[in-house]
């Protein structure tokens, strides 16, 4: 047993919450100093996890193993391989800069008060609890542990939406989206139930262990039944058509950093829990579905772009390309081949990346303009260039433009679809046409177009944390599209072991 | 002749009579304003009392005592520390009530019934059962109704006795037909006996829904469920919480030792009743909960929809469907106790049970609001806390003894479950005071409260986390039952 690197990285964030909730509710900036520093210790430690995997080895690293309850087979058994360790940096990042915007800025002359002002404390000690929801669930090897982390990630999140969200829809949205969410894991968790006993049944060995789950042969008939709600239970957290409907309601209601939370990284939470635990358990169940999820994903990819098109409100719009771009996750999930699937996992960390820089620089601007309406905003570039360069970045990569890391993950997306089913790659790469349309339209209108007058002398430029933010995730968007070798061969590691699951396919 | 063995078997019930002797000598002595200390004479003196146990009178191998009356085993001795741990805590809980804490016969009265609760959870003979269930009952009519002032109390305590009486009549006469067709009273001899008499199936049936009548009402299933909303809303707080929690409790152990061991044989029969029993009260108790603006009243249909998801364990009739509901009872005892805790915390601040007036909670007094938080998420089956891991514990039963659509439907209620304790926190954390001044309305806890809600707090969290120890204690117990 080497040093627990897993564990403290997944309860970093939950002693920081134990801690935060101790401090004195006035001391706010000092509450804040302690999220910005677990924070950043847990992107240091999820880095260094990143770039110690030993890609030559393969397979699961970084092993730790603890019996739990040994009586129903339970232990905490984590490890990353090649599909968790980018998620695993991703969600180190996306807390970071999530805690950098949070901080936030407060301007009586201005009416700015941006970042989280109201009982600091209480969001950081949820935010993180998520947190460790999200590590835990991304380098669990224990069905059950995968599941008490899965709703650990869940629940804080309807505190906070509903209680620093966006007054208008919060209470909705917030219901809303637990309730989806709630559903969508109860339906996996019997999946999950009748998988163990008969597994166990099976091979005299009742385990949660998910490395011994994959050599207990479920039968075809079985494993056709059973992917379907073991599948699609956890894909509603991935926003699959059609039960993507609570995504943009609870992105557009969440304050900035949990928005960012939510589309950066639950979202990935839900495809990848799919994954794991829908295609890696039940390999012939995946290949029996795979026209349905490759039919729900197209759909997805198409009609998720085409919605947002018409949007008008700017959170609207990229919620709803959220549900687009996990789309092609999904599309590349339905492949099951080398391509499609590397191609997706790549796509889980760019769109996380690309997505919370977006949520980011959006809620700046609400925060200084009261508005998200784009007709409504204009001229922003004058006042908040750097902003204006970052979502720019955002909108490239989003549009899978070369030389970024949207077209790392997109092209191979393509390459496995076309060899799959070539007339579903040609009707979704329609998509890469819509997204480019709405993302120039906006960059056009919000940040160029002349600034109505209302705004005129209200919207003040962003702050210095806000900058390190928006650097940090541009930084890593060109960085992977101009490297890929950074990302794809390790995210293959992972596909391969996948495929061998699904027999060499 | 009186073996160590079998003074170590009712050790407990011992200390307890002991402690009650005390506070009936003390009591008298002390001045008026002072008796709510016997409240923390009781805490001390239960948790005393369970220390001595666990330390020197753990059962070993199971042993019929006082000629078969009681059996010395791990089932029984795991629900006597659960109930002890209960009733400390509602000492606690009572001590700053108004009108209840200040008298020591509420004490008394509590200690009286956590009694026949130990020998309940103990007893191997029916005529044995039928007084511990009547030992129990008798003074938690009398806490029901301890308010004489408040009609409400008093109601509730009629209430109570009405329907107590009537089902506990309706079982005495199940026993004593069992005894007429067998020829025994031993619960340990009576599935021989089914196995080498002629009894017809419609006959034991018969009996069996007789049981059924009185320990659903104890255990509060559907359709045996209407006296719960009045009595808890009416009785005193801190009573609510030990009736919804210890007592329900106390009528699952019975539950559990007399249909796995007595009717084995015609186990299909009655797991099949249970099962249907089972998904009505889920349903009906979670339904009913929807619409409830009274904290006491959404608790009471919850504790009922509570009742269904623990039977899941026991239609399981397996080991583990034993042990599940063994650790199910655990969690929510802790659970709703530190619920009904903070409702009375809370209400005798700002002297209201209405959900409405929870608003601004978490301004007011954020510690408290973080532990409402635990205890309604648990309630709700999150994670990290206790409620989580039990519901998995109780599905994973269903799920293994067959009953996938019993789960369906218990997973389809938790759903409903979440909605509206989300809704009660909604109240606690976003919504504010009329004036929004709640720096000015802060809710001060005092030290009784303050020790008994973290207690039992950080029990939630400690089963919901760290569930290992308590799953094997009530593994043991299970294997008792086989």
């Amino acid at each position: 047993m080497n040093f627990p690197i897993l564990s403290i990285i997944t309860f970093t964030p939950m002693a920081a919450a134990l801690i935060i909730l101790m401090m004195p509710a006035q001391r706010k900036t000092e509450v804040r100093a302690t999220a910005l520093a677990a924070a950043t210790f847990a992107l240091l430690l999820s880095l260094w996890v990143y770039f110690n995997y030993d890609k030559g080895l393969a397979g699961y690293q970084f092993v730790e193993r603890y019996n739990w309850l040994p009586a129903l087979g339970i232990s905490l058994h984590f490890g990353v391989d090649g599909m968790s360790a980018p998620l695993v940096l991703l969600t180190g990042v996306v807390m970071f800069t999530g805690v950098l915007i949070s901080w936030g800025a407060y301007d009586e002359h201005h009416h700015l008060s941006a970042g989280i002002q109201d009982r600091p404390r209480e969001f950081f000690a949820f935010l993180f609890l998520l947190a460790s929801g999200v590590f835990g669930v991304f380098v669990s090897l224990d069905l059950f542990m995968l599941l008490f982390f899965y709703e650990i990630a869940v629940f804080p999140m309807y505190l906070l939406i509903v209680i620093w969200g966006w007054v208008q829809t919060r209470e909705y949205a917030a219901m809303k989206l637990t309730l989806y969410l709630f559903i969508g894991s109860v339906i996996s968790l019997v999946g999950v139930l009748v998988m163990y006993w008969t597994a166990g049944r099976a091979t005299g060995i009742y385990t949660f262990d998910m490395l011994q789950l994959e050599k207990a042969g479920f039968s075809g008939a079985f494993q056709n039944l059973w992917f379907l709600p073991v599948f699609f239970g956890f894909a509603i957290l991935g926003g699959i058509w059609p039960f993507h409907n609570w995504s943009p309601d609870g992105h557009v209601a969440a304050p900035t950093a949990v928005s960012m939370f939510h589309a950066g990284v639950l979202m990935k939470l839900g495809a990848f829990a799919a994954l794991r635990v829908g295609i890696m358990l039940l390999p012939e169940g995946a290949k029996h579905w795979s026209w349905l999820i490759m039919l729900f994903a197209g759909v997805a990819v198409v009609y998720g772009a085409y919605i947002a098109f018409v949007q008008m409100d700017l959170k609207y719009m990229i919620g709803f390309s959220s549900v687009s771009h996990m789309g092609l996750v999904m599309l590349g999930f339905s492949t099951l081949n080398k391509a499609g699937l590397t191609g997706a996992g790549v796509q889980m960390f760019s769109h996380g990346i690309m997505t919370a820089l977006f949520f980011a620089i959006t809620g700046m601007i609400y925060d200084r303009s009261h508005t998200r309406q784009i007709p409504e905003l204009g001229g922003i570039s004058k006042v908040m260039p750097f902003a204006t360069i970052g979502f720019i970045i955002g909108g490239l990569v989003s549009m899978g433009m070369p030389g970024f890391s949207g077209f790392v993950a997109e092209f191979p997306i393509f390459m496995g679809v076309w060899g799959a089913q070539w007339l579903v790659a040609v009707i979704a790469s329609i998509s890469i046409v819509i997204t480019a349309a709405y993302i120039m339209r906006n960059i056009r209108q919000v940040f160029f177009a002349p600034m109505p007058e209302k705004l005129e002398g209200h919207i003040t430029d962003i702050t210095m944390l806000d900058r390190v933010a928006i650097a940090t995730l541009c930084a890593l968007m060109i960085l992977i599209g101009l490297f890929p070798s950074l990302m794809v061969p390790l995210v293959s590691t992972g596909v391969d072991n996948i495929l061998r699951l699904l027999g060499g396919a | 002749m009186f073996t160590q063995t079998m003074f170590l078997s009712i050790l407990p019930e011992i200390l307890i009579l002991v402690l009650g002797v005390i506070i009936l000598i003390v009591e008298p002595f002390w001045k008026e304003e002072k008796r709510r200390n016997v409240g923390w004479l009781t805490a001390g003196g239960l948790l005393a009392a369970m220390l001595v146990s666990l330390l020197f009178a753990r059962p070993g191998a199971p042993e019929m005592v006082f000629g078969g009356m009681l059996r010395f085993d791990w089932l029984g001795f795991f629900f006597k520390m659960l109930f002890m741990f209960a009733a400390a805590a509602t000492a606690l809980l009572l001590m700053d009530h108004e009108k209840a804490g200040y008298r020591g016969e509420a004490y008394l009265l509590l200690l009286a019934s956590v009694l026949g609760m130990d020998l309940m959870a103990a007893s191997a003979d029916l005529v044995m059962l039928y007084l511990a269930i009547e030992t129990t009952s008798i003074p938690l009519y009398v806490l029901a109704g301890f308010i004489v002032a408040d009609d409400r109390s008093t109601e509730a305590g009629l209430k109570y006795l009405l329907f107590g009486a009537m089902t506990s009549a309706i079982m005495l006469y199940g026993f004593s037909l069992l005894f007429g067709f067998t020829g025994t009273t031993s619960t340990y001899k009576l599935a021989e006996m089914f196995a080498a008499g002629q009894v017809s199936l419609l006959t034991v049936l018969g009996v069996i829904f007789l049981l059924i009548v009185g320990l659903g009402f104890k255990v509060s299933l559907v359709p045996f469920h209407f006296w719960a909303p009045d009595v808890y809303e009416g009785s005193p707080t801190p009573v609510a919480g030990f009736l919804s929690t210890a007592s329900k409790a106390a009528g699952f152990a019975v539950v559990v030792r007399l249909f796995f061991i007595a009717f084995p044989g015609f186990a299909p029969a009655w797991t099949m009743i249970f099962a249907v029993l089972a998904a009505v009260t889920m349903t009906v108790g979670n339904l009913l909960a929807l619409s409830q603006t009274n904290i006491k009243r959404l608790l009471a249909y919850s504790s009922i929809s509570h009742a269904g998801y623990a039977l899941i364990g026991v239609v399981a009739f397996s080991p583990l469907g034993a042990a599940s509901v063994i650790f199910y009872l655990a969690a929510y005892i802790a659970t709703n106790l530190l619920a009904f805790g903070i409702v009375m915390a809370v209400s005798r601040v700002i002297g209201s049970d209405d959900i409405k007036d929870y608003s601004g909670l978490s301004r007011r007094n954020p510690g408290l609001a973080l532990m409402m938080l635990a205890a309604f998420l648990s309630l709700a089956g999150m994670p990290p806390f206790g409620g989580f891991v039990a519901k998995i514990f109780v599905f994973a039963a269903g799920v293994q003894s067959g009953y996938v659509w019993l789960v369906i439907v218990g997973i389809l209620n938790s759903i409903i479950g979440v909605y509206y304790y989300l809704n009660v926190l909604k109240y606690v954390y976003l919504y504010r005071m009329p004036n929004e001044d709640e720096e000015n309305h802060p809710i001060l806890l005092t030290r009784p409260y303050m020790i008994a809600l973290v207690i039992l707090a950080l029990g939630v969290i400690l089963i919901g986390t760290v569930f290992a120890p308590w799953f094997s204690w009530s593994d043991a117990g299970a294997l008792n039952l086989f």
